[in-house]
């Protein structure tokens, strides 16, 4: 069964359309990226998916309810969502953060449970963040807060991570580490859905790619048959070459200097 | 493996003091400052006096307080009082309504009056005074000034909401607007206000002098209900730090609790300036300190800026009434006490986070 099942689905900001008649569906235990031109709806598909913004006609099933009838709660025990960067400018102390994202499992006037405790710990580890435990998230860097931000998602523990372009911050290493990371998580249970700009880091990452043009799927499926020179000269309107590398050990993206009209 | 789990272990225990502590000390030191305020005055009175006045008080027992000089009670209970409670309330009130504004707002320095809740106060009693509306006997100003901060409210979520978006950089420039109308609105009526603008002035200055009763349980109606809502939604004021959508994302309807939060808290100012004046930078000033001590997390923040903020703000009012020699308004004391103070932390902390 399909985990998102998006039947018909329209969202418009004001009078301006940003989703529009768009039908899709996503499966349990894959890397997805979204990739497409700015301004055309991957991130405003991205807080469908969340649950953070209602479609104004047509629905969105998840895991077999319709996606509005979960209470927030249950939400945000099985999707959790790593925005882009944000400024943080209060002086919590990066653990703070990260337990912030145990929230969804603590009663509200409870205090976290030894499991809470541990799994965050454990998350400092596994996100190569020793150290950043006691230090103010306002005094970090725009790279280091981003870490900490998505640690904070791992330690919410969702059967769904979605990453709205949340390496657009991050040095080569720190991407490839975080996607490690998120990769790493991709299983029979958990699926990764990330808003990608650079084509070469969905190639290297994601076995489906959804590709977005106005509002609307233009192609989706998997890797190979989305990531063709065509899909990229019709939707970003550009030459590109798509070649397996053997470096890489998947499929890489060269451009031409020539921008199409 | 042994330095590790070592490193683990202190990181657990965090740098944070233990909030029941700091909550048994603050509250024990507000108890200390209103004994010590009840006590301190134009008659002095002895503090084991004090004691057994409210004890007589509290039991019934006339026996306690037999041996005093009749007007002593008197003093304490009709008089002192009444005036240290309004006091502490109101410091309390706008100690965490100034904490969650800045909750809301996502911006440290933000306090209760950024909103432009202050001004609209400022404009409703200058209104009342111009008019002379005596109408509702002592309550005539603060109701004039209370409806006033609501209106400001009004406009100010209205003018929000049609922008599309609840955002804090929406509703801080929508206050900002609000304000500066309102404050040309005050200048035009004390223009207008001939002999009246030496009481619109004084007004405007704040203070605590001649309270009663009546004001002390209005104030207590507006801080105490809105600080249980306050310490409900305390969790969920600490995600609305991470940006409204990944709040959303962990549980938390954005706008429902940055409203809800919002009208709660400009009640509670609102009440506060309409029962004292406008006394500025105690909802500025104590939630900033108190975060030296708690760090920013709501949940331990809110419960000791409200003890903080009642000890600071009759502090300061005992001293204007019981040390200076001539009463200065209690809003020009903040002003000159806590400008400079915050002049200071801000200083440093600007030099600090340039590193």
């Amino acid at each position: 069964m399909a985990l998102y099942d998006l039947d018909r689905i329209e969202f418009a900001y004001g009078p301006k359309t940003v989703i529009d008649d768009l039908s899709l569906t996503i499966e349990e235990g894959h890397f997805y990226g979204i990739i497409g031109p700015n301004g055309s709806g991957k991130s405003t598909l991205i807080d469908l998916l969340a649950g953070h913004l209602r479609t104004h006609t047509g629905r969105i099933m998840f895991d077999g309810r319709a996606l509005a009838a979960y209470s927030r709660k249950d939400l945000a025990r099985r999707i959790a969502l790593v925005p882009q960067d944000f400024r943080i400018n209060f002086p919590y102390t990066c653990r703070e953060i990260v337990m912030m994202g145990r929230y969804p499992h603590i009663p509200r006037f409870a205090r976290p449970g030894a499991d809470d405790l541990a799994i965050v710990d454990s998350i400092f580890e596994e996100a190569d963040l020793l150290g950043f435990e006691n230090r103010p998230v306002n005094q970090l860097s725009g790279g280091e807060r981003q870490r900490v931000i998505f640690a904070r998602s791992l330690a919410q523990a969702t059967d769904v991570l979605l990453l709205d372009e949340a390496t657009s911050n991050l040095d080569m290493r720190h991407t490839v580490q975080l996607l490690n990371l998120a990769s790493r998580r991709v299983n029979a249970h958990t699926t990764v859905i990330a808003v990608l700009q650079d084509v070469n880091l969905a190639a290297m990452y994601c076995d489906r790619l959804i590709c977005m043009r106005k509002g609307q799927i233009f192609a989706s499926g998997s890797l190979e048959s989305v990531l063709n020179p065509e899909t990229l000269k019709t939707v970003f309107k550009i030459d590109a070459r798509v070649l397996p590398s053997a470096f890489t050990g998947s499929l890489q993206v060269s451009f031409s200097k020539a921008v199409r009209p | 493996m042994t330095e590790k789990k070592k490193t683990t272990l202190t990181v657990r225990r965090g740098r944070r003091l233990p909030l029941m502590g700091v909550v048994v000390i603050m509250a024990a030191l507000l108890v200390a400052v209103i004994v010590i305020s009840t006590g301190s005055g134009f008659v002095r009175i002895p503090f084991l006096d004090v004691a057994r006045i409210i004890a007589a008080q509290v039991t019934g027992l006339e026996g306690l307080v037999a041996r005093l000089d009749p007007l002593v009670p008197v003093v304490v209970m009709d008089i002192r009082l009444p005036r240290i409670l309004t006091a502490a309330l109101v410091g309390s009130g706008l100690a965490i309504s100034g904490a969650v504004f800045q909750g809301i707002l996502l911006n440290p320095l933000a306090d209760p009056y950024t909103l432009g809740v202050s001004a609209g106060a400022a404009f409703g009693a200058s209104v009342a005074l111009l008019i002379n509306f005596t109408l509702l006997g002592p309550w005539s100003v603060p109701a004039f000034a209370f409806c006033g901060a609501l209106a400001t409210l009004m406009a100010v979520i209205y003018l929000t909401a049609s922008s599309g978006d609840f955002s804090s950089g929406a509703l801080i420039l929508s206050g900002i607007i609000v304000a500066a109308i309102l404050s040309a609105g005050v200048s035009f009526i004390k223009y207008l206000a001939d002999e009246q603008v030496g009481i619109i002035i004084f007004w405007l200055m704040g203070s605590f002098a001649s309270k009663t009763w009546a004001e002390v349980g209005l104030t207590a109606t507006a801080v105490i209900p809105g600080l249980i809502v306050f310490l409900f939604f305390s969790r969920d004021l600490n995600l609305l730090a991470l940006g409204s959508r990944t709040a959303g994302s962990l549980g938390v309807a954005p706008r429902k609790i940055s409203l809800t939060l919002l009208v709660v808290a400009s009640l509670i100012s609102a009440v506060c300036v309409a029962v004292s004046g406008i006394i500025g930078f105690v909802g500025l000033l104590v939630p900033h300190m108190v975060r030296f001590i708690t760090g920013p997390d709501n949940r331990r923040l809110l419960p000791v800026s409200a003890l903080v903020g009642a000890i600071l703000l009759l502090a300061a009012d005992t001293v204007t009434r019981a040390v200076l020699p001539q009463e200065v308004p209690i809003g020009v004391i903040t002003a000159l006490i806590g400008g400079p103070v915050f002049c200071y932390i801000y200083r440093k902390r600007q030099t600090r986070e340039v590193r």
